[in-house]
């Protein structure tokens, strides 16, 4: 019975705690602005599945495309997306703008 | 102007490549021409209205919508692919009898026109919502426009041109092997667009990566590079597959040869049904 009061308190509690935790922990933002990916090497946590922020401050519209990732997303003129990425293995992933070649970067898996 | 001619390229072509195939696999089928092109209309006008909508469309479903949307176009690509696969694996004897014997009135049945219409509406409307942004980023953009309107309008015509040569190749191949071939083709063609809907659902996270690189042969053929890009609209071809897009690939395609086989096996003990009549009653 006391097992199961302790129980009661405790799990939301926890979650009360994760969620708090997850809420202290910010997103990763990818910004595109002047026509440039912001940072040119965005490092990420591999093994764990995460989101992304692409956040496009430009007026014009771009794709977030990476063949390493297998992700296309089109980002509208001042607005942002939120994608999944990974559970990923350690190491580095090339990303560009399909609209703008020009526009590169790299995501660097690393372990903790 | 080059760079703008070549992102136009790539944007056209995929949609190109698909209604070549697509318009030499119908191939005697009355009519198909113009289910088609209410396609390829139909298609503009939904790419139109997606491009206008998109930031609407991306901020849906908490920021998946356009993952999703993409998704849904694809799968139902597919699955008018199917449709068509395995009504043309018991029509297409008939029809390839046809294009051979000249004049022969053949009993087609139900025809999957419709089929055709959709897999073009949606060919054309998810690659020329892309097109149409970024033209009008293009238009928004002021500078050097005419120079990048004209590298635009000549991407256009390049993707169309090879998806006619491809058209035209294929009604080069003879009959009796024509729709085996294209079936073939639809096949590989459907099976690629499952993987890449399953890429998408992965993306929004409805769906697990199941392992995020099964192989890498990107060093061997790059996607970025033209033979890549070709392969990756034709066969599904990805340098880095997910454990869930190789899984839909495999699964696709075995579905739609079950399908195909089991409408041939009907049609055969059919035959032989009818065969086997007379010869009791001798």
């Amino acid at each position: 019975m006391l097992f199961r009061f302790m129980l009661a308190v405790a799990l939301p509690g926890a979650f009360a705690l994760s969620g708090f935790a997850l809420a202290a922990d910010p997103l990763p933002v990818l910004v595109i602005h002047g026509q440039q990916f912001e940072p040119r090497e965005l490092a990420l946590l591999a093994g764990t599945k995460l989101k992304l922020v692409v956040r496009n401050r430009d007026a014009l519209p771009a794709e977030f495309e990476s063949y390493d990732l297998s992700r296309e997303v089109l980002v509208p003129a001042n607005s942002e997306v939120t994608i999944y990425v990974g559970p990923l293995e350690p190491g580095r992933y090339q990303f560009f703008n399909d609209f703008n070649r020009a526009m590169q970067g790299t995501v660097v898996a690393k372990r903790n | 102007m080059l760079a703008t001619a070549i992102i136009m390229f790539r944007e056209v072509l995929e949609a190109a490549l698909i209604i070549a195939i697509v318009l030499g696999a119908s191939r005697g089928i009355v009519g198909h021409g113009r289910w088609v092109a209410a396609g390829v209309g139909m298609g503009l006008l939904g790419a139109s209205i997606v491009a206008i909508l998109a930031a609407e469309i991306s901020s849906t479903f908490s920021g998946n919508g356009q993952a999703i949307l993409d998704a849904g176009i694809l799968l139902s690509a597919v699955a008018m692919l199917t449709w068509h696969n395995v009504w043309m694996s018991a029509h297409g004897r008939q029809l390839a009898a046809r294009l051979s014997a000249v004049g022969a009135d053949v009993q087609t049945g139900r025809r999957p026109l419709a089929a055709l219409l959709v897999i073009t509406l949606v060919a054309v409307m998810r690659e020329g919502s892309e097109a149409v942004l970024f033209l009008w980023a293009i238009a928004a953009g002021g500078g050097q426009n005419v120079n990048m309107v004209l590298g635009g309008v000549g991407g256009v015509a390049a993707g169309v041109l090879v998806g006619f040569l491809l058209y035209r190749g294929l009604l080069r191949i003879p009959a009796r092997h024509f729709f085996s071939i294209t079936s073939w083709l639809i096949l590989l063609l459907a099976a690629g667009l499952a993987a890449q809907a399953a890429g998408f659902l992965n993306q929004a996270g409805l769906l697990p990566a199941l392992g995020n690189t099964v192989w890498n042969t990107s060093h061997i053929l790059s996607q970025t590079s033209l033979t890549g890009q070709f392969l990756h609209i034709l066969v599904g071809y990805v340098a880095r597959p997910s454990g869930i897009q190789l899984v839909f690939y495999v699964g696709t395609l075995l579905t739609i040869l079950l399908l195909m086989r089991s409408r041939e096996w009907r049609r055969m003990t059919r035959v032989r049904a009818e065969e086997g009549t007379p010869g009791i009653s001798d």
